[in-house]
């Protein structure tokens, strides 16, 4: 089910001295399985812009549609666009609250009505599917396991209400570099083997540009630049002027090529830049 | 959602009566709220109307946003005017309904209470609105000081208000978040009866408390890291000064002092 944006316009606290403007006639479409990137500066709306995907907030002015459920600044949200589209805060860990791992990611499929058999097929498949094990961690506090591990189990009672489409708001902030491998790791399973649409919203060039088919970029409410990622990142001058960066593998590769390598300069992952440099070298023995 | 609520209800401007001092505006609003009782006459009214709507205007807040105070108070208002309408002693019987009757001095005495309420809510409603809430503690906490002497801790009670202060946008953004978040994973908040919704708090409340503790650890942590110890030999870096304009606010305000003092008993 594709995700229809159309001159989507969202104004925080309208008619007060507060009155903002987060979303200015916003358009796009995402299509089924598409793995889409979000980036922007912070205040550029891209969280403004997620939370209309699953109905936490509604437009003021223009439309959404995710499968058959129309949304605009009249309609009531229906409860099954919330299971359609799950939506990952930012520090999922805080919202946190049961007295058990298992609880916790039991409380959506819960909200559900589902019967318990089907509540517990489904933790253990969250749970498997974001790499917790179930015996050992069933039964903890979700305030004594560690910080990559409440942030999986916060993801994981997100993936138990089975949306088919997920979005995630900077899901490896405050991670370490290992944790957060493991869960870029994850949500990679995710689109690959189960076929979910995935929105990732980051700030890192280097993970968007590992993993996405395509990146938006957003800019004070607007859309900024739209495509795949070797297009978008060979607008340089364009994303630093909005605070944006390109991954630095590409910044080294251009370095490269000014200092008069034979490189191409749209490389984005250190995978392809290393397989680059060293048909270069070995060329060059030859 | 949570955001639309606006906090301490301050409204941002650049009028006089936003520069005022925060003293000096706290002190006048002391001043205008007892003086209200000593007036009693309609042409002291008149006066306090007179000096009110003059603030009111000067401060460039819209009208509707200084009347909104009044909404929540109208039943008490409306209460206050016919319990003194049918409850002062009088003989001057303009009606009379069953037992209760409708005195002229009962009448005055009604009026007199309800602007009373009225002029009480706005003049503080002026002082909040146009005050930030820091500055607010500030001229609070300078107003105390005297009370040192006595051991009486104006700093740290100061230093509390501004924490309490500064958490609440923060305590709010928090709410918000979690709430969508839950909400996003099927919680719902808004149906059901008082049992279940007071039961569907509790994955609000847990995370929320657990993070203001959080918070509080982290900040305590932050301000002994930076060696903080409470007021003592601690200086400003903005020194709160009086300008011309708070000399002239003290002034016009000492005429409606004796103003009213001189038509409610000389007069």
């Amino acid at each position: 089910m594709p995700i229809v944006v159309e001159h989507l316009t969202h104004v925080y606290m309208p008619g007060s001295p507060f009155e903002s403007l987060a979303l200015d006639d916003v358009s796009f479409e995402i299509q089924d399985g598409e793995f889409v990137g979000l980036i922007g500066h912070t205040g550029s709306g891209k969280s403004t812009l997620v939370q209309h995907l699953n109905g936490l907030l509604k437009p003021t002015k223009g439309r959404i549609v995710v499968d058959d459920i129309e949304i605009t600044s009249e309609s009531k949200v229906p409860k099954r666009l919330r299971q359609h589209v799950g939506l990952v805060f930012q520090y999922p860990e805080h919202q946190l609250f049961e007295e058990t791992v298992y609880q916790d990611i039991a409380f959506g499929p819960r909200n559900l009505n589902l019967p318990e058999d089907e509540v517990e097929r489904r933790v253990r498949e969250a749970m498997a599917l974001v790499g917790l094990d179930f015996e050992a961690v069933k039964d903890r506090s979700p305030f004594e396991i560690s910080g990559g591990q409440r942030r999986r189990v916060a993801i994981a009672g997100v993936l138990a209400m089975e949306p088919r489409i997920l979005i995630l708001d900077e899901p490896t902030a405050g991670l370490d570099p290992r944790g957060r491998d493991e869960i870029l790791g994850q949500i990679k399973n995710l689109h690959a083997q189960r076929g979910m649409t995935i929105i990732l919203v980051s700030h890192s060039m280097e993970d968007i540009a590992r993993l996405v088919d395509r990146i938006i970029v957003m800019n004070r409410g607007r859309i900024a630049l739209m495509g795949k990622p070797e297009e978008v990142f060979s607008h340089v001058d364009e994303l630093h002027a909005m605070g944006l960066g390109i991954p630095q593998i590409t910044h080294v590769m251009r370095g490269l090529k000014a200092r008069g390598m034979d490189v191409p300069d749209n490389i984005y992952t250190v995978e392809q830049a290393v397989k680059v440099i060293l048909e270069r070298v070995r060329g060059k023995k030859k | 959602m949570i955001k639309d609520i606006t906090i301490g209800q301050f409204f941002p401007g650049q009028s006089p009566i936003h520069k005022l001092d925060p003293r000096v505006k706290i002190i006048l609003t002391f001043v205008f709220i007892v003086i209200i009782f000593f007036a009693k006459t309609y042409l002291g009214y008149a006066l306090i109307f007179a000096y009110i709507a003059l603030a009111m205007w000067l401060s460039e807040v819209p009208i509707r946003y200084i009347l909104r105070g009044l909404k929540p108070l109208l039943f008490i208002i409306v209460l206050t005017f016919f319990i003194n309408v049918f409850f002062t002693p009088g003989n001057k019987v303009l009606f009379q309904v069953w037992v209760l009757k409708f005195t002229q001095e009962g009448l005055r005495q009604g009026v007199f209470m309800a602007l009373r309420l009225i002029l009480l809510v706005i003049g503080t409603s002026l002082l909040t609105l146009t005050t930030s809430p820091i500055s607010l503690t500030d001229g609070i906490e300078r107003l105390l000081q005297p009370l040192q002497v006595v051991r009486f801790p104006a700093h740290e009670l100061a230093m509390m208000m501004t924490i309490a202060l500064r958490f609440i946008p923060t305590l709010l953004e928090e709410t918000d978040k979690i709430m969508k978040a839950q909400m996003a994973r099927g919680a719902d908040f808004e149906s059901g009866n008082l049992f279940q919704r007071a039961k569907a708090l509790v994955p609000l409340l847990v995370p929320l408390f657990i993070s203001a503790f959080r918070r509080a650890d982290e900040l305590a942590m932050a301000m002994e890291s930076r060696c903080y110890r409470g007021g003592k030999n601690r200086t400003r870096m903005k020194v709160l000064k009086a300008a011309r304009r708070d000399y002239l606010a003290v002034a016009v305000t000492l005429l409606l002092v004796v103003g009213i003092l001189l038509d409610s008993y000389v007069l």
